[in-house]
C-alpha cells in the first residue's frame, strides 16, 4: 500500500511538472499521463481527470489514527494533491465519506465518522475547493473495506473517502 | 415452599449486590455459572377440552415451559417421571404424586376452542409441598391465531407468582435483521416476540438502516435509515406502514429514542463535526437543543420519570456515560472507570444504567447505579453491544459479533445479575435489539 502511494505521489509529481507548462486548454481535456512519460507510447496514456486516475494516481482517501480525526501529514500530502487535481478539474463535485472501524459502538462511531469527513472537508476548503462542490456523509463501522479483525485491516477502515460524482463509493 | 424460592432469590439479587460494593474494582460476574439450583417445577400437558384444541394444547404447554426455562430460575421435571400424565383445573391435585418426583411448583391447565373460534385457556399453580394453591385461577381467552400472546400471558402469571417480579413474557423486541458479507451488510427493521417467533420485517433492505426503538405504546418505532443518502431518524408507524422524517434538514440525526410518556423524540444531529443532543416534540414541532459542546454528545436515554437524560460524551476527551436534566442544562459525569463508556440505557425501575464498555480490547455489558457506583461488567467477548432492558428491568439483551471476514452477530440476553447468557433464536444476523414495553390488551 505505502508502495503504490509513493509510485502515484512520484506519478503525480511528474505530471504536476508537465501541467505547469502545458495550456489551459489541455487541464480540461486529458492529458498524457505521468505514468506514460516514461516509455511514451501513445497507448499508454491516461486520462487525468478520470476517476480511475484520481483514485489510483492521486489517491482518493486519507487514514486516521484509532478514535482520531486529525490529519497526519500523509493524510494532508494526500488532500493536497486532491485539491490539486480538483483545480485542474473544476467541474468534479465530491463527496467525503468518513468511516470508522469496528471497535467502537455503533452511535459514536457514526459520529466519529463525520468528525473525519469533515476534517477532510475544511483542509480542501483552506486548498481553495470551493465549500459548493462537496458534501458529507458518515457511515460509521457500517461499511468495512478491509475485513480482518486486527490493526493492519482497521487502520484501513479509519478512513475518509473523496468520491468524485459519477464513481461507485467505497 | 414459596416462601423459601423468594428467600433464596432475594439472596442472589443482594448477594451482587453486596459484593459489588466490596471490591474496588469493576466485578467481572462468569456467565453461565449457575449461582442457585433452578427451582424444580412440574409443568403435564395443558389438557384439551375438546378435539380441536388437542395441538394447542400441547404448542401453549411448550411456549409456557419455554418462557419459564429461558430464565434460568426454573427446572423442568420431564415428562417421563410423572406419576400422574394429565392434571386439568378441575379438581386438586393428588400432592403425594408429586412430592414424590421433588416438583416444588405443579401448573395445571385446560384449553378450549369456542364456537366462535377463540381460545380459552385456563390454569392453576400449585405449591407442591404446601398443599395449597398459589393465587386464583387464571382464565384468558385470544383468537386462535393469537395463541402465543395467550401462552406468554399465562407464563407471566406463574412466572410474577413464583418470583415476585413483575411479568415481561408477552412483550415483543424490534431489532435490525442482518445479512450478506460483511462490506456490505444487508440491514432490515424487523419486530419479533421476546422468544424470537412472529418475525415481521418492516424495512425490505434497499437502505442501510440501524438502532430501531420502540414508541412506549408499541405501535410505532423510530430508527435510522440512509434513505436519503445521508443518516436521518424515521417514524414508521406500524399499523400503517407509513414513515416519516424528523424534518431536520441538514446534518444528520441518530441515535433516537422516545420519551417515556411517548411525547418527545430525543435525538442526535450533527453538524459538521459536532454532534449534539435535541428533543423534538411531537404535537408541537418544536425542536430543543440539549448540548452545546463541540464534542459527541450521543446516545440519549431517559430516566422512567422522564426528568433525568443519560448519554454519551467525549467532552472530557474520552467516551463516558453524563447525566442531565431533561430540560439540558449542566451534564455530571457518571463513568470513571478505565475504559470507554457507550450506549446508556435507564432501567425501567429507574434504579441502574445498563451501558456498553470497550476496555482492554474487549466489550463488555454492565450496569451501574445511576450515580455512577455499583458498577458491574456483565459479560464479555470480541464485541458486546447496545443493551436493552426487559420490561421488568430483570434482563438484559444486546447483540454479540463475532470477529473476522465471516463475523456475524447475534441477540443475546443475559440476567440482570450476570447469569443466565443465552442466544435468542433469529433467522440470520441480528443486531440492535430493543425490548418493548409489556404489551397492553
Amino acid at each position: 500500500m505505502k508502495t503504490m502511494k509513493l509510485v502515484a505521489a512520484a506519478a503525480l509529481a511528474l505530471s504536476l511538472a508537465a501541467c505547469t507548462t502545458a495550456d489551459d486548454d489541455a487541464a480540461g481535456s486529458g492529458m498524457l499521463g505521468g505514468m506514460g512519460a516514461g516509455g511514451g507510447a501513445p497507448s499508454n496514456a491516461v486520462d487525468q481527470s478520470s476517476l480511475a486516475y484520481f483514485t489510483t494516481a492521486v489517491g482518493d482517501r486519507v487514514f486516521f489514527d484509532t478514535a482520531s480525526s486529525s490529519l497526519s501529514t500523509a493524510a494532508q500530502s494526500t488532500l493536497n494533491l486532491q485539491a490539486d487535481w480538483l483545480k485542474r478539474f473544476p467541474d468534479r463535485n465530491l463527496t467525503l465519506q468518513g468511516h470508522a472501524d469496528e471497535r467502537g459502538t455503533r452511535e459514536y462511531n457514526l459520529a466519529l465518522g463525520a468528525r473525519r469527513a469533515q476534517a477532510a472537508y475544511d483542509y480542501l476548503v483552506a486548498q481553495g475547493i470551493s465549500p459548493s462542490r462537496m458534501s458529507t456523509v458518515s457511515y460509521g463501522k457500517e461499511r468495512p473495506v478491509e475485513l480482518c479483525s486486527d490493526e493492519r485491516c482497521w487502520a484501513q477502515n479509519r478512513r475518509t473517502v473523496t468520491v468524485i460524482a459519477g464513481a461507485v463509493g467505497s | 415452599m414459596l416462601t423459601r424460592f423468594f428467600l433464596i432469590l432475594a439472596m442472589v439479587f443482594g448477594a451482587t449486590q453486596a459484593v459489588a460494593q466490596q471490591s474496588s474494582g469493576p466485578l467481572r460476574v462468569t456467565i453461565d455459572q449457575g449461582v442457585i439450583e433452578p427451582m424444580p417445577i412440574a409443568v403435564p400437558n395443558f389438557v384439551a377440552r375438546d378435539a380441536a384444541s388437542a395441538e394447542l394444547a400441547s404448542q401453549i404447554t411448550s411456549v409456557i415451559l419455554a418462557d419459564l426455562g429461558n430464565t434460568g430460575l426454573f427446572r423442568q421435571i420431564p415428562a417421563t417421571a410423572f406419576i400422574t400424565p394429565a392434571v386439568g383445573v378441575d379438581a386438586q391435585p393428588v400432592f403425594a404424586d408429586w412430592q414424590i418426583i421433588n416438583a416444588q411448583a405443579l401448573i395445571a391447565g385446560n384449553v378450549s376452542t369456542g364456537s366462535d373460534g377463540r381460545v380459552t385457556v385456563d390454569m392453576r399453580l400449585w405449591d407442591v409441598f404446601g398443599s395449597s394453591e398459589i393465587g386464583q385461577g387464571v382464565s384468558l381467552s385470544t383468537t386462535s391465531q393469537n395463541w402465543r400472546q395467550v401462552a406468554h400471558r399465562v407464563a407471566d402469571v406463574i412466572y410474577s407468582r413464583l418470583t415476585g417480579e413483575a411479568p415481561y413474557f408477552d412483550s415483543e423486541v424490534v431489532f435490525v435483521s442482518e445479512s450478506g458479507p460483511k462490506s456490505s451488510r444487508v440491514k432490515r427493521i424487523a419486530v419479533m416476540d421476546q422468544d424470537g417467533a412472529n418475525v415481521r420485517y418492516i424495512t425490505g433492505g434497499q437502505d442501510l438502516v440501524f438502532a430501531p426503538r420502540f414508541a412506549p405504546d408499541g405501535r410505532s418505532v423510530l430508527y435510522t435509515s440512509y434513505a436519503s443518502g445521508s443518516p436521518q431518524v424515521y417514524l414508521h408507524d406500524l399499523a400503517t406502514d407509513q414513515r416519516r422524517t424528523l424534518g431536520v434538514s441538514q446534518g444528520m440525526t441518530f441515535a433516537p429514542r422516545f420519551s417515556p410518556d411517548g411525547r418527545r423524540v430525543i435525538y442526535s444531529q450533527t453538524d459538521g463535526a459536532n454532534t449534539d443532543i435535541y428533543t423534538l416534540d411531537l404535537s408541537t414541532q418544536t425542536r430543543t437543543r440539549l448540548t452545546r459542546s463541540p464534542a459527541i454528545d450521543t446516545a440519549p436515554s431517559y430516566s422512567p420519570d422522564g426528568q433525568r437524560i443519560v448519554f454519551e460524551s467525549d467532552q472530557g476527551g474520552s467516551q463516558q456515560l453524563y447525566v442531565m436534566s431533561a430540560s439540558g442544562g449542566p451534564a455530571q459525569r457518571i463513568s470513571f472507570g478505565t475504559g470507554l463508556y457507550g450506549t446508556p440505557v435507564w432501567s425501567p425501575r429507574g434504579d441502574k444504567i445498563a451501558f456498553t464498555k470497550q476496555v482492554s480490547g474487549r466489550f463488555h455489558v454492565g450496569v451501574m447505579n445511576v450515580d455512577g457506583t455499583g458498577e458491574q461488567l456483565l459479560t464479555a467477548s470480541f464485541l458486546d453491544e447496545g443493551p436493552t432492558w426487559s420490561p421488568n428491568g430483570r434482563v438484559l439483551m444486546f447483540f454479540r459479533e463475532t470477529p473476522g471476514p465471516l463475523g456475524a452477530a447475534s441477540l443475546v440476553s443475559v440476567d440482570v445479575t450476570g447469569r443466565n447468557l443465552r442466544y435468542v433464536q433469529t433467522p440470520g444476523g441480528a443486531s440492535d435489539p430493543n425490548w418493548s414495553r409489556l404489551r397492553s390488551n
